[in-house]
Formats: structure tokens, C-alpha cells, sequence
């Protein structure tokens, strides 16, 4: 069936069966490779876009359920807290194999567009649900904090 | 490991006009290479365009531990030109030109060797092209080339200065030099230099980054492969019915070797929807069908006989004089590596009649040579164009090449118009075989009246890794994988009477090597021990240590990352509330020790706050990724112990996806500090070092905390330790 998808900004026709995942007409019809498939799940993140400007996975939001809510992935960040945090993930150099970092660039986003100055406790009760295999978490807490300095500015 | 090279330089020019490029490379002279490096048997890692844009090739793949940065750092540093005017690209495959120094006629990243293996030879290519560079503007411009110099992708001499890419024509028309001269250590910006940041942060912070996963190459199809419920099962008949009620299902093949069906779909949930409603008849007579509790039955048993192998080829030490004696039988599980993106890779067919490979691929001569024989194909007609990796862990290696092969054989069963791109789901990774493997321990330790070891009897059990495949020659001598002993029969600990007992166990699912090898237990047992036996002796474990560490460098070295782990952790002096182990480790030649500190104790939960880790690793190539390694490594192995295993029932793995096999996670583990010692030391590894000691001084800490619970199995969680 064909649904039009709010996508970045675009209104975006799509052919897509209902059932099917967010992720999958992102990655496969739309050709927007930044979300990534990691688990299929929601159990670890890499899928996260935003709806509305809500961090979800995308794995398991179905096509059918997106309606007219904007979506973003990352090729879609437009923000402050996106351009800080994009910064200070390449100051501290966070990522190592880089798969999951669009997810937890995602997430990271919601938690500053909320708490522009979170506690690492609260970024990790945040970002909890983003896994890293690499285990860049050090460097996650740190990126956060350093994107909501650099917004204060 | 051999990591010498001849310098033996080389210059093909293809210049002409804007795209000019200067190919500069020097022989390669592997450990088991047959003969010393002709000169046609050359290796370009040097391209400059005419723009004086430097692109280094770089032979070994970035799955995130550093080599797309690392290795051009050497060259830019011997050219001379700044880390923002060069870039990378990944090499094809061609083990003529692009061979692992350390691995013989071999292309492949594994071993934590990246490093080691290309730092002279990456740092004499840069240094050959910079002076065939000068010598061009020497000719040039008539002067001396000893008067030049080049500085940020600037030819300084005399009253001018030009950038390089003026002169990649004239220099790609000189001959290069057999032993360009390098830098003095002392003169370098970049190597050492903590600021350099990743080439790579970028991309990989906007989504533009390129994994295999991410190609979509023109017309492609998905394959995705049932396969059998237990390792080794075979496909014997399928009904598609039901598939084929799935928009977007081509069709189903039952591969050639029968290891499971091809389920073809014009995207990828079609095809995992196909998939799920596809019926298959298997045949399970010669699969696995063993459980995990036989499995680990066979090892211990194995431990309580007489061992296959004597490993140090010596008398045991007297434990019959001892005054003390303290025992502990340790036990691992199976383990996933879990990278984060699942295997993956294309294949397609090129113009020329040959065959093409996208693939974030970790050995690119074993994928090779498998193609080239599934196709029937001269090895130059495969070509194998590497990507960005989502992690290994050491799965993207295997000997058999297993997904590449399976990805081949989905190709083979079509008319072969269309691409193929293989994709494997988060279920397929955990089920799909391919283990660290499960490894029992028993340790006997004697002490005389002054506390001090005068016998240290160990036997290991388990299966070998390396036994049976392509790398059984490097590994395996008079019969003993080292692999399986590496860690204890080679540690840098001076121990009285140890002696090293070994039996190799019965076949158990498919077995790989995981992030540092057979390291992942051997230290953790030799860790464990030597605070048992500390505790035992009535000494402190950083004392008791340090009296082992006495002799040469390499007791020096590993005694001095364990004072200095020891002084930056305030070994001794834990915050009220808090419990501290600490553990130190040699691997890929590289040593390094952690102080974890925790809170609370194994009934009431553990709270990981604090790790403390100091590496020497020789020269420092890039302090800041090294650290980011040591990070990625403790996480990795803490992760592991902390929760994960893999088990089977009655041969069918019991885990699926990540709520199975949990991920360490962000609040899990608190601030990581690492110090790495200054050394003048030819580089050694880093991307697997770090993971060893971790696992142990989290270990030491817990039974620190929680009235001397020595946690002999894995995991933690499954055996008396709650975290918080």
C-alpha cells in the first residue's frame, strides 16, 4: 500500500506493506543508511529516530502507526543540540566502530532538547537502552556533557 | 612475529594531468613469505594527487580500534604533511601487496598486530615518497634536495616553497629509494601526539559513514539463510507456500552444501518474513545435539585425568614439601562476540567475468580463495572491495569464511543478473555458531612457611581454536595449541615449580577466536590464583605480584604497568564503602593492569565505580585511540563475565537476541582512567590487551567485598554475585 511518510522535513511516498517496520522503509526504500539494524528488537537502540521529536525505535514502530508525525533520523538533525553533540562526539573522538553512534546521537538529542544540563546519573538512566559493543560509554557520558557546554555556550 | 620489512622502494607513475598520483611502496618480506621480496613484488600505500591531496591505502580494516587513523598518522608524519591533508582508503585485496608482516602471505587485521606490523614499513613509504619528492623540486629548481624540506604539504628550499602536488609527476618519473631515511623519534609531531583525533569521527557522527550493511547496490536482492535449528543439521527438502503470500519474496534454494536455504526477497524484511513462514525438512542425524551441561561434563572430566600435554615439558614443583596449599577449578562458557552489525556482505558479478565482494572484511585472503574456488575463478578475478566494519570481536575472521562462503553459494544458485547482498539478524548472530569456546581450569598452588610459591600446578581442558584450520602451524607445536595455554605457559611471572597440563576436548559447536584468544580465561585464572594465593600466604596481592616480577624487561615492564595501575587506582586506600581487585596481564605483547573498585558486595548487589588501567604498549602511535581501546577492551570483558553466556540444549543455542545475551550497558560500569607508560619499545597491541586483566580484577574486587567469594564460573550472575 502506499503511505506518505512526513520525513525529514519532506512529505515522502512510500510503498510499504502494513507491519513493516519504520527501519526497514527508512534503510531500504528511502535509502537513508544512518539508522542503522542492530537487534530487530528494541533492545539496543541503534534504530532510534524521532517521531515528533521523540527518541523511538524505529525497529518497532510499524508503518501503519507512524500517521503524520514528523520523522527524523539523522540526516535529518536540524538542532543545536544536535550540532553540539555531533561536535563534541568528534572533539572527544566517541566513536570506535561508529555502528551504534547515530542511535545514541538519536537519543542524546531528546535528553538535551528536555535537560540541557543532565547529571551523568540522568544521562545514563537516559541513554541506557542505546547499547555499544565497543563499550564507548565512558566517552558517551562525556560527549553529552561537553554538547550541553557547548550549548550555553 | 616477524615485523621487519626490506626497504626496497618503489614508483609507478600513472600521472596525467588533475588526477596524477604518486604510488609510492616498499617490499614485503613476511615471516613465511617465500623468499625475500623481489622487486616486482611491491606495495603501494602512498597516493598523492596532483592537488597534493595524500591518500594512504591502508591494508588492515577499521572495525573501530584505530587503523584508518593509525596508519596514516606514519605516513603523514614521514611526508610531511598534517593530519587534515590526508585521508585514507582501504586496500584491496592482494596478499603480494598487502600482506599481515606478522601472518606469513596472508591479508588480514587479527592478532592485535595492525600496529605492530605496519609501523616501519607505513613509516618508510611516507619517508620514500617525501624524497622523491624533494629530489624532483631539487631538480627543479637546481638545488641541493639535502636544502628542502616539506612541512604541512609544503616543498620548502630556498626563497620558495610549492606544494607536493606540483611535483608528484616529476618525482613519479624518479626512481625510488631503497632506504629513505626516517625520522628521528625525537622530531615527531604526530606520532605520540595525543591530539590527533580519528579520521574518521565525522562520518561516523553523521550518519554518512558506509558499512556493508549499508550498500545498496543496483538491482540487488536479499538472501537470507534458514538455518538448521542445531550446528550441522542439513537441509533436505522446503515448502515456500506460505512464503510466498510475502510481498516481495523471489524464491527459495537449498544451498549446495546443503547447510541451509537461501531465501531471496527484493528487500530485507521481506525476506525475513519469508523466512519465518518457510518450512524445512532438515536432517539432524550428524548435528550437534549435545547440552552444555555435557559439554562442560567432558572438560572437567578431562581435568581430573592425566593431561594430553606436558606444555612446559618439566617435573611439577614439590607440592609435597608445601606448607599451604589452596585449589580452585575454574569454568568458562560459550561466548558470542556480538559486533554490532550482524555479518553482512554483497556479491556480485563484473563485466570482465569475475566476481566481486563488499565486505567489511577482516581476512580478505581467506574470502578471496574461497571465491575463487566456489567460481571456479583465477584469484585475480576476485576482487574484494572492503568497507566499514560494525565491530568483530574476531567474528568477522574466520577460517572457513563463513559468511562470505555462504553468501558465494547464495550467488551460485543464480543466474547471477543480480547482486546478492547476504544479511544476517541479531538471531542468526547469536545461533549461528562461531564461540569462544568453553575452557575448564584446575589450579593447585603450594606455599612453603615463609608464604612463598614453591609448586604451581595447572591443567587447562578445552578445545583448541586453532586445530584443524589454515593457522594449525603457526599455533599448534608438538601437539599443543597455544592458544589454549597462552597467558599461563608463557607468563612473565617467575614461578617456582610450575608446571602446565593440557587436553584437548571433544569437538563442541563451531569454536572462533574472541577478542584476545585464549587470554579471555588464562588470565582470569592466573589472576584469580595469585590473590588466593596472596590471601593464602597472608600477603598483599600488589606485593605478592611484584615479588614474581623480578628479572628482566619483561618482568620489568609488567611490573611497572602494575605500580603504576597500583598508584593511580590508590591501590589500598578504596573510599570508605568501596572493595578493590586488582589483576595485570601480558597479551599481543603489550602489558596492562586494572584496580577496579566496586561498591556493595555479591548478595547485596555490585556497583562497578571506578577502573583504574596502565598499558605499555611500546611507542605510543596514538595515545588517545589507545586509551579509547583500553576503555573498549575493560568494557568488553567485564561485560561478558558480568551476565553472558551461551548455552545449549540438547544442541540448540538457547539464546536469540540481545534480552538473551545482554549487552554491558552505559550504567553498568563507572569511569574508566587510563595511564599508558612512556617506552621507546617497537609498538605493540592494543585492540586486545585491554580485556584480559578485566574480567580478574573485577573478580578480585567482588571477593574483596563479599568475604573471599573466589567466583570460579562464568558468569558472575549465574554463580552468586547480584550487580546493582
Amino acid at each position: 500500500m502506499t503511505i506518505t511518510l512526513q520525513l525529514n522535513g519532506d512529505a515522502r511516498e512510500v510503498d510499504a506493506e502494513p507491519g513493516t517496520p519504520l527501519l526497514w522503509v527508512i534503510r531500504d526504500e528511502l535509502k537513508l543508511t544512518g539508522t542503522k539494524f542492530g537487534c530487530g528488537v528494541a533492545s539496543c537502540g541503534a534504530c532510534t529516530v524521532h517521531l515528533d521529536g521523540d527518541p523511538v525505535r524505529s525497529c518497532q514502530t510499524m508503518i501503519e502507526d507512524v500517521g503524520e508525525a514528523q520523522v527524523t533520523t539523522i540526516e535529518g538533525l536540524d538542532s543545536k543540540a544536535a550540532a553540539a553533540l555531533q561536535q563534541a562526539w568528534v572533539e572527544l573522538d566517541v566513536p570506535q566502530c561508529g555502528y551504534c553512534q547515530s542511535g545514541q546521537i538519536m537519543s542524546a538529542v531528546g535528553l538535551l532538547t528536555v535537560n540541557q544540563n543532565p547529571t551523568a546519573e540522568e544521562i545514563d538512566d537516559h541513554m541506557y537502552g542505546n547499547a555499544c559493543r565497543c563499550a564507548t560509554y565512558q566517552r558517551i557520558r562525556a560527549g553529552v556533557q561537553r554538547a550541553a557546554e557547548i550549548m550555553e555556550g | 612475529m616477524n615485523t621487519q620489512i626490506t626497504r626496497r622502494g618503489f614508483l609507478a607513475g600513472s600521472a596525467a594531468g588533475a588526477t596524477a598520483f604518486l604510488l609510492v611502496g616498499v617490499g614485503a618480506n613476511g615471516a613465511t613469505a617465500a623468499g625475500p621480496a623481489e622487486a616486482k613484488a611491491l606495495n603501494p600505500f602512498v597516493k598523492i594527487g596532483s592537488d597534493g591531496t595524500v591518500t594512504a591505502i591502508v591494508k588492515h580494516f577499521e572495525k573501530g580500534q584505530g587503523p584508518a587513523t593509525g596508519l596514516p598518522t606514519l605516513i603523514a608524519e614521514e611526508l610531511g604533511v598534517r593530519m587534515d591533508q590526508i585521508r585514507y582508503e582501504f586496500a584491496p585485496s592482494n596478499p603480494e601487496l598487502y600482506a599481515n608482516l606478522a601472518f606469513g602471505k596472508f591479508q588480514g587485521t587479527g592478532g592485535s598486530t595492525a600496529m605492530a606490523n605496519s609501523f616501519m614499513q607505513y613509516r618508510t613509504a611516507g619517508a620514500a615518497a617525501r624524497e622523491m619528492l624533494l629530489m624532483a623540486a631539487a631538480k627543479d629548481w637546481s638545488v641541493d634536495a639535502s636544502k628542502l624540506s616539506i612541512e604541512d604539504g609544503l616543498i620548502k628550499g630556498p626563497g620558495k616553497s610549492a606544494s607536493i602536488g606540483e611535483f608528484v609527476i616529476a618525482a613519479s618519473a624518479l626512481e625510488a629509494p631503497t632506504a629513505p631515511k626516517l625520522k628521528d623519534p625525537a622530531d615527531f609531531k604526530l606520532i605520540g601526539n595525543s591530539k590527533v583525533r580519528r579520521l574518521d569521527s565525522e562520518i561516523k557522527s553523521n550518519g554518512t559513514a558506509m558499512y556493508a550493511m549499508d550498500l545498496h547496490l543496483p538491482n540487488q536482492m536479499i538472501a537470507v539463510i534458514k538455518r538448521p535449528p542445531r550446528k550441522d543439521g542439513l537441509a533436505m527438502s522446503f515448502d515456500d507456500s506460505s512464503s510466498n503470500s510475502v510481498k516481495g519474496f523471489i524464491r527459495a534454494a537449498i544451498l549446495p552444501n546443503k547447510a541451509g536455504v537461501a531465501v531471496y526477497a527484493e528487500n530485507t524484511w521481506a525476506a525475513f518474513r519469508a523466512r519465518e513462514e518457510l518450512e524445512v525438512e532438515w536432517d539432524m542425524s550428524k548435528a550437534e545435539n549435545r547440552s552444555s551441561e555435557q559439554i562442560k561434563s567432558e572438560i572437567m572430566s578431562a581435568l581430573e585425568a592425566k593431561p594430553t600435554y606436558n606444555v612446559l615439558k618439566n617435573e611439577p614443583g614439590p607440592m609435597e614439601k608445601a606448607e599451604k596449599t589452596v585449589e580452585k577449578t575454574f569454568y568458562f562458557p560459550l561466548l558470542a562476540h556480538a559486533p554490532m552489525e550482524p555479518l553482512n556482505c554483497s556479491i556480485e558479478a563484473t563485466e570482465d567475468g569475475g566476481i566481486l565482494l563488499h565486505d567489511g572484511c577482516q581476512f580478505p585472503t581467506g574470502p578471496h580463495s574461497a571465491l575463487a574456488q566456489i567460481f571456479n575463478l583465477p584469484f585475480e578475478k576476485v576482487q574484494i572491495k572492503t568497507m566499514l566494519a560494525g565491530g568483530s570481536f574476531g567474528r568477522r575472521a574466520t577460517p572457513t569464511a563463513d559468511y562470505q562462503v555462504e553468501a558465494a553459494l547464495a550467488f551460485i544458485l543464480t543466474d547471477r543478473s543480480r547482486p546478492v547482498k547476504l544479511v544476517w539478524s541479531r538471531e542468526d548472530d547469536l545461533t549461528g555458531g562461531y564461540y569462544r569456546p568453553a575452557f575448564g581450569h584446575k589450579v593447585k598452588v603450594g606455599l612453603d612457611s615463609k608464604g612463598d610459591i614453591i609448586a604451581w600446578e595447572h591443567r587447562i581442558a578445552g578445545q583448541s581454536i586453532m586445530k584443524g584450520t589454515p593457522f594449525e602451524s603457526f599455533s599448534v607445536h608438538d601437539g599443543v595449541d597455544h592458544s589454549s595455554v597462552e597467558g599461563v605457559s608463557d607468563t612473565p611471572y617467575r614461578i617456582p615449580g610450575q608446571s602446565v597440563g593440557l587436553t584437548d576436548t571433544p569437538k563442541a559447536t563451531s569454536l572462533l577466536w574472541w577478542r584476545s584468544v585464549g587470554h579471555t580465561h588464562t588470565a582470569y585464572v592466573m589472576e584469580v590464583m595469585m590473590d588466593l594465593a596472596a590471601k593464602t600466604a597472608g600477603k598483599d596481592p600488589l606485593a605478592f605480584r611484584l615479588a614474581y616480577l623480578k628479572g628482566d624487561k619483561n618482568q620489568d615492564r609488567m611490573a611497572g604497568v602494575l605500580k603504576l595501575a597500583a598508584e593511580k587506582g590508590n591501590w589500598g586506600k578504596a573510599a570508605e564503602g568501596r572493595s578493590q581487585g586488582l589483576a595485570v596481564h601480558k597479551s599481543f605483547g603489550s602489558y596492562v593492569a586494572e584496580v577496579v573498585e566496586v561498591s556493595g558486595n555479591a548478595e547485596d548487589g555490585v556497583k562497578i565505580e571506578k577502573v583504574t588501567c596502565a598499558v605499555d604498549c611500546g611507542i605510543a602511535v596514538n595515545p588517545d585511540i589507545i586509551k579509547a581501546q583500553m576503555e573498549g577492551g575493560i568494557g568488553y570483558g567485564i561485560g561478558h563475565v558480568m551476565r553472558d553466556q551461551i548455552t545449549l540444549a540438547d544442541g540448540e543455542v538457547e539464546q536469540f537476541n540481545f534480552p538473551d545475551y545482554e549487552p554491558l550497558r552505559i550504567n553498568d560500569i563507572g569511569a574508566i582512567d587510563v595511564h599508558i607508560i612512556s617506552s621507546a619499545e617497537a609498538p605493540t597491541g592494543v585492540g586486545e590487551p585491554g580485556t584480559p586483566p578485566a574480567a580478574p580484577a573485577l573478580a578480585n574486587a567482588i571477593s574483596a567485598a563479599s568475604n573471599d567469594l573466589h567466583i570460579a564460573s562464568l558468569p558472575m550472575s549465574e554463580n552468586g554475585v547480584s550487580f546493582s
